[in-house]
């Protein structure tokens, strides 16, 4: 089976790949780019673990197939921080103790700063509507609401 | 926080620093096991029985092994024989079935090829031929006269008298206290109720993964996630038949755990594939593969029935409880046994608990094992019992709360616990006299938990600049690696964050046993101290050989050493100071801390929960929580309040959603997070954690464990919620909204008796 030729831009680098056909964007950019932030957790779609940026778009990377990247901008958990300088988010996750295991965290992140994208200044029940996406079984999201409240906070007095 | 007593001024432990392994975790960088590829690396996967029950006659794997692609096909006469009363039959045979499989999804065979479309196709090529027996799939098809028997060698440990015929009972457990006839004749009043509850999952977002190699001498390195990497070296190694020094265990960082990854599923057989391909061998499971086969809690049917003076003095407690522990021998029963009544000074009590073998996956341990359901059961009485007496629920609680010296269930005086403690912390919360609105209800229950210690290694190593690598065989789930960094930090007096540590495998640490009854800060943080302190001791004479002066006038305060003597003035000497002449002053500055830890101090926790039930729908939402725990000393409090409210969302999701659901052949139906819904963000509140410390006289620093206690309340806090906010009492779990809905009809649709 001939594989299919990818090209996109993934946190800001044009990248090429190939991949399968029926590859989902999850394997592809976990096994031929080795971007292994995003995890899987169900391959369903219902943990968004592999939370991705798509055009704009949050996305549960195992729910498209890889060929769908072609063209298209990604951004992934890799791309948050800035060299060195860690995104709010991130560093009020670490302040705010909001991981446990850790698994779930690159998805959370991602779809946390989707959600600050499109509203910077959102409720606590926004907030908790808005990572409802995501499944978390350590912390009981009560840090996770809270280090996305003060991330929030940091970004808009900033 | 509540911190019941004077506790010393610590300078490390209490605070709250980032973890160290935090920024590789938010950067998406930190390598969990199913994140690591080796070159030449092989996908493996296992082909699982579609029933539930049934004879293996053959397996044919030619077709499957001339597969394009396809190095490795093996089945269960690929490892050595196992006879059934072995003590490790039961893991043996449920990593890969022999003669009989027990669960839909028991691993019978296991292919590996170049990629993983290969491998799935391989093993989709395996012919295995089935006789099919009549699956045993509920209590009482375990129990009925005549039931298919699971496995013909079992016979029931505890059974008095002695087990004759073997049967799908694998133990009784029985524990008795004072007269029980005499007590009940003492009570004023005796209410008796039954509660089923159905298995559940861990739900650990990580699903279970590892990656063999197994070189040209034989020698195999295994990357896996499990709470317990020497664990997986030696049950890999029974399993194999070979020693244990053929196998090292890499720790990969772990996605959750809660109790489901005490054991092993995929180790050895990606072992023995890497071992006849002769290339490294992947194996990660799919979500339906971990909800298949990998460990429910059990399920169960209790039935519990107290005796109460009119004053709510608790005289007598009777227990009879039944639990499924899947398709082999399990302590779901026994550990009920032991917590049920724990709480309460009881003098009269009997107990009874069954454990039975049905036709599911085989049950691991979730989180205080077995307590979550007899707490379901005593808290929902106890509840049952203030409203019937008309005192209030946190007054009965008050007034038979165990405290140091009652005797436990099993004889023993507890030391000094915080169950009071924590009762008063909710009863002085705001929360607790907070009014309610419409349609909601507040419900309390306690919890508790024994905690465990068991064995545990650490190795202190300085470096040549002054800073540390603590080096401990724990993996790190949730926070314990900054736990040990405090507790390391506060005996050598260095800043945390000069403290680097790390989790070893079991070629770089000495034996550590599973981080499972909430241990490893406890057990782990014990080793780590011992080692601290013995570094201390070596600074000293390291510093008092670099002085010239006697050891003895050498102390060790806040990371230098001190001259206490009377040959005048010397500067101190900082640990960098002396780390860097180690090598003029006797050598490198490694020391190991190596214990059987005893005295894991118990854990109880107090719950309130406030909920609010739609009348219409029988939904019902928790709208505020709060939650305290005795942690003896919290080290990071951040990591124990984590723990708490982790603890919550778990037994919130067990309370209201989440169980098992079979056909009647035994094939689960929701095996998918779409259909087991675990709670998500917008379905639960914040959650109020307080933490209380009352120290374990048996810890350097009073640590208890935490992990685990804070699942044991929200069953029943909930229920009476729902009770208080109804008029409904529910007994069986989930209390889904068609229970509620049902619940609230048959009771005439309003708050009623």
């Amino acid at each position: 089976m001939s594989r299919v030729h990818v090209t996109c831009t993934i946190n800001g680098d044009p990248i090429e790949f190939l991949c399968d056909g029926g590859q989902t964007l999850l394997d592809a950019l976990r096994d031929e780019v080795g971007l292994t932030g995003a995890k899987e957790g169900c391959g369903t779609g219902d943990c968004g673990a592999c939370s991705i940026v798509m055009d704009g778009r949050l996305l549960c990377s195992c729910l498209a197939l890889a060929p769908e990247a072609d063209g298209t901008t990604i951004s992934t958990v890799e791309g948050l921080a800035s060299g060195d300088d860690l995104h709010p988010l991130q560093q009020c996750f670490l302040e705010g103790a909001a991981l446990q295991c850790g698994v779930c965290t690159p998805g959370f992140l991602v779809a946390a700063k989707a959600l600050l994208d499109r509203n910077p200044d959102p409720t606590e029940t926004e907030i908790r509507y808005g990572l409802a996406g995501n499944l978390c079984r350590c912390t009981g999201y009560d840090k996770i609401v809270r280090a996305v409240q003060t991330a929030a906070q940091t970004i808009n007095e900033s | 926080m509540t911190v019941t007593e004077p506790k010393p001024s610590y300078k490390y432990i209490g605070t709250r620093p980032v973890r160290h392994d935090g920024v590789e975790k938010v950067t998406g960088r930190a390598r969990f096991a199913a994140d690591l590829n080796l070159p030449g690396q092989l996908h493996g996967i296992a082909v699982r029985s579609p029933h539930a029950h049934a004879r293996i006659v053959s397996i044919d794997t030619s077709e499957a092994e001339a597969m394009p692609g396809v190095k490795s096909v093996i089945t269960g006469d690929d490892f050595p024989a196992v006879a059934p009363g072995d003590r490790n039959y039961d893991m043996c045979v449920n990593v890969i079935a022999r003669d009989k499989v027990f669960y839909e999804g028991h691993a019978v065979a296991a292919v590996a090829a170049i990629t993983r479309e290969q491998a799935q196709q391989a093993a989709a090529a395996v012919k295995v031929a089935y006789d099919v027996l009549p699956p045993v799939l509920t209590i009482d098809d375990a129990l009925a006269p005549g039931a298919p028997v699971l496995h013909g060698h079992m016979l029931t440990a505890g059974a008095d008298p002695p087990a004759e015929e073997p049967s799908n009972i694998s133990n009784i457990t029985r524990f008795a206290g004072g007269d029980l006839d005499a007590g009940f004749a003492a009570a004023d009043l005796v209410i008796e109720r039954e509660f089923t509850t159905q298995p559940v999952h861990q739900g650990y977002i990580e699903t279970h993964a590892c990656v063999a190699d197994t070189g040209q001498d034989g020698h195999t390195s295994i990357w896996c996630s499990s709470q317990g990497h020497f664990n997986v070296r030696s049950s890999t190694a029974t399993l194999l038949g070979w020693e244990t020094t053929r196998i090292r265990v890499i720790p990969a960082e772990i996605g959750g755990g809660f109790g489901g990854k005490t054991t092993i599923y995929l180790e050895p057989l990606a072992v023995a594939m890497s071992a006849k391909a002769g290339r490294p061998v992947k194996m990660v499971m799919s979500r339906d593969e971990v909800f298949r086969a990998t460990g429910p809690a059990p399920g169960t049917r209790l039935k519990v029935k107290l005796g109460v003076q009119s004053d709510g003095n608790l005289v007598a407690g009777d227990a009879y409880l039944i639990y499924t522990n899947g398709a082999y021998a399990g302590p779901g029963g026994l550990l009920g046994a032991m917590t049920v009544f724990e709480s309460y000074d009881i003098e009269n009590f009997n107990i009874e608990a069954l454990d039975v073998v049905i036709n599911t996956a085989r049950s691991a341990a979730y989180r205080a094992p077995a307590a979550p359901l007899t707490a379901f059961a005593m808290e929902t009485l106890l509840d049952e019992v203030a409203t019937e007496l008309g005192i209030d629920p946190m007054d009965l609680r008050l007034q038979n709360a165990v405290t140091e010296g009652d005797p436990s269930t099993m004889g023993f005086p507890f030391a000094r616990i915080g169950f009071v403690e924590c009762l008063e912390a909710i009863r002085d919360h705001p929360h607790y006299t907070a009014p309610l609105g419409p349609n909601q209800g507040r419900g309390l229950a306690a919890g508790y938990w024994f905690n465990i210690g068991e064995s545990s290694s650490a190795t202190v190593n300085l470096n040549e600049d002054g800073t540390a690598t603590v080096v401990t065989g724990s993996p790190d789930i949730g926070g314990s690696r900054a736990s040990m960094a405090l507790m390391a930090a506060e005996v050598l007096g260095i800043d945390v964050y000069d403290i680097r540590p790390v989790v070893g495998d079991t070629e770089a640490v000495g034996f550590t046993d599973v981080t499972e009854g909430s241990r490893a800060t406890f057990a782990t943080g014990m080793a780590v101290v011992e080692a601290s302190r013995k570094m201390v001791v070596e600074l000293r004479g390291r510093a008092a050989k670099m002085m010239g002066v006697d050891v003895d006038d050498i102390d060790w305060v806040d990371g230098q050493a001190v001259y206490t003597g009377s040959d005048g003035e010397k500067d101190p000497l900082p640990l960098a100071a002396i780390t860097g002449k180690a090598k003029r002053t006797g050598g490198p500055l490694t020391t190991t801390g190596s214990l059987e830890a005893h005295g894991a101090g118990p854990g109880f926790a107090v719950h309130l929960c406030d909920v609010e039930v739609d009348q219409e729908t029988g939904v019902v939402r928790v709208v505020r929580y709060t939650a305290s725990q005795d942690a003896g000393t919290a080290i990071h409090p951040s990591y124990v309040e984590g723990q708490i409210q982790g603890g919550v969302a778990q037994g919130v999701g067990w309370a209201l959603n989440e169980e098992y659901i079979y056909d009647s052949d035994g094939v689960m139906e929701n095996p998918s997070f779409l259909d087991y819904r675990v709670p998500v963000a917008s379905y639960l509140p914040m959650i109020d954690a307080i933490i209380v410390e009352v120290p374990n006289p048996a810890h350097p620093y009073g640590v208890r464990g935490v992990g685990e206690t804070g699942i044991v309340p929200p069953i029943p806090a909930v229920a009476n919620a729902i009770h208080n906010a109804t008029g409904c009492r529910l007994r069986d779990l989930p209390m889904s909204p068609i229970r509620v809905l049902d619940a609230i009809t048959s009771n005439g649709g309003s708050k009623g008796a």
